[in-house]
């Protein structure tokens, strides 16, 4: 498809509502302007967004390794007394026959988390050089980051009502351990990586000029 | 639907103008360079999801009142409700996650329902909410940030868990969270954003010319 026939609104001098998806003009003035409609600020681009995305991935790749290597959780009873990572938790679940729920911990825990950093990172390297590379396909992995992200707080859910039950007996404990705090951290902060993304920046290239704001 | 004059809309994915189009009902509009959903014609929009709102509001109450599921141990019975695992996660010193799952589970949901119904039930009444800009904006920004669909799915993984070493009896939240999974979900499906901005600004504008 050449430029000619796939009008962009920013090469138009025109700024779509974030909000409402109210298409106004643009003054093009460097004043902030607000949608006639909802009054949300218009930007015909989401303003750093290459920038706050970066640094929201990298902090989510460092605290992906305390995620990863401090107690989940610590599970204990009489005879047995147990501390669990998320992928040690995993296996212990696949080990004793709980083949579904494992599954769906590890796709949920393990799985999605890298799926994203690594997603949100090659789109970042593309959009950055400027890649005119299969950008239908770019478009369809942020809308797949976009939508699984939520399920990534399953295993905090899990630890939350786990540790409360349990704590009420007194013949078993089950404690939420640290990696709960950073791998918490890591859902948040990668969910808003994939909301500070702009996936405009994906199309961009295509066009001749360039679009800031 | 009161029929538009057709107007320019941008694809909020790849920015491509497109002219916007009268659709037939239950048909979905798609972007031609990306294939990103622009916009639907949900049928009778507003009044489904209302209902479906309404309807989920009842439940949720359901589901924060009465305990997810108890437990047998020592011939005692223990149980917890969802707000009960949020204060008991605080008292354990998790403080942060804790508040992560009081605002991701319950203030969240909490306060989407609040605002659809806020929205919503004047317009059925033709009336206009005063302040509306700020709702559907609310509305839009904490979406992605209300979790039910995920808290069944791990209440239903701990159910699994415990099944293993005591024995579980589920409680009314267990079934209400349930049908609240399916009711926001379908509230979320009827609900199309387009459409009720362009029924408030319709009203707005009646009611100043008058």
């Amino acid at each position: 498809m050449s430029a000619a026939d796939s009008p962009i609104a920013a090469g138009r001098g025109l700024c779509s509502c974030h909000v409402c998806q109210l298409v106004s003009r643009s003054t093009g003035t460097s004043r902030a302007q607000h949608c006639p409609r909802c009054g949300a600020r218009l930007h015909l681009r989401r303003p750093g967004s290459v920038q706050r995305c970066w640094a929201l991935v990298i902090a989510s790749y460092i605290l992906y390794v305390p995620a990863n290597m401090l107690v989940m959780m610590e599970t204990g009873s009489l005879i047995n007394y147990r501390k669990d990572t998320i992928v040690s938790g995993v296996v212990h679940l696949w080990r004793t026959g709980s083949w579904m729920i494992a599954v769906i911990v590890f796709v949920a825990s393990v799985a999605i988390p890298l799926l994203k950093l690594f997603s949100l990172t090659l789109l970042l390297i593309s959009v950055q050089r400027k890649s005119t590379w299969h950008p239908q396909q770019r478009t369809r992995l942020f809308r797949l980051v976009e939508a699984v992200g939520r399920w990534s707080m399953l295993d905090i859910y899990v630890v939350t009502l786990l540790a409360a039950l349990v704590q009420l007996g007194s013949l078993a404990i089950v404690k939420a351990g640290p990696a709960a705090i950073a791998f918490g951290a890591v859902v948040v902060l990668t969910m808003l990586a994939t909301m500070e993304f702009d996936p405009r920046l994906i199309w961009d290239p295509l066009q001749k000029e360039e679009f800031h704001d | 639907m009161t029929d538009r004059t057709p107007q320019l809309i941008a694809c909020h994915e790849c920015d491509l103008l497109q002219r916007d189009i009268q659709l037939n009902p239950g048909c979905y509009a798609s972007c031609r360079r990306c294939g990103a959903v622009l916009y639907r014609n949900a049928t009778d929009s507003v009044d489904r999801t209302l209902a479906y709102t309404l309807a989920a509001c009842m439940v949720f109450l359901g589901a924060n009142l009465f305990p997810i599921f108890a437990i047998e141990v020592q011939g005692g019975r223990s149980a917890i409700t969802l707000f009960g695992a949020v204060l008991s996660l605080w008292e354990q010193g998790m403080r942060s996650v804790s508040t992560l799952v009081l605002i991701t589970a319950i203030l969240i949901p909490a306060l989407e329902l609040a605002s659809l119904t806020y929205l919503l039930l004047p317009l059925k009444l033709g009336k206009v909410p005063p302040r509306y800009p700020l709702f559907m904006r609310t509305l839009q920004c904490i979406e992605p940030w209300g979790m039910v669909e995920v808290l069944m799915l791990g209440v239903l993984v701990s159910l699994v868990k415990l099944t293993n070493n005591f024995r579980v009896i589920p409680g009314m939240a267990l079934w209400s969270f349930a049908v609240l999974t399916l009711l926001l979900a379908a509230a979320a499906t009827a609900f199309n954003a387009r459409d009720v901005w362009a029924q408030l600004d319709g009203k707005r504008r009646d009611l100043e010319s008058k």
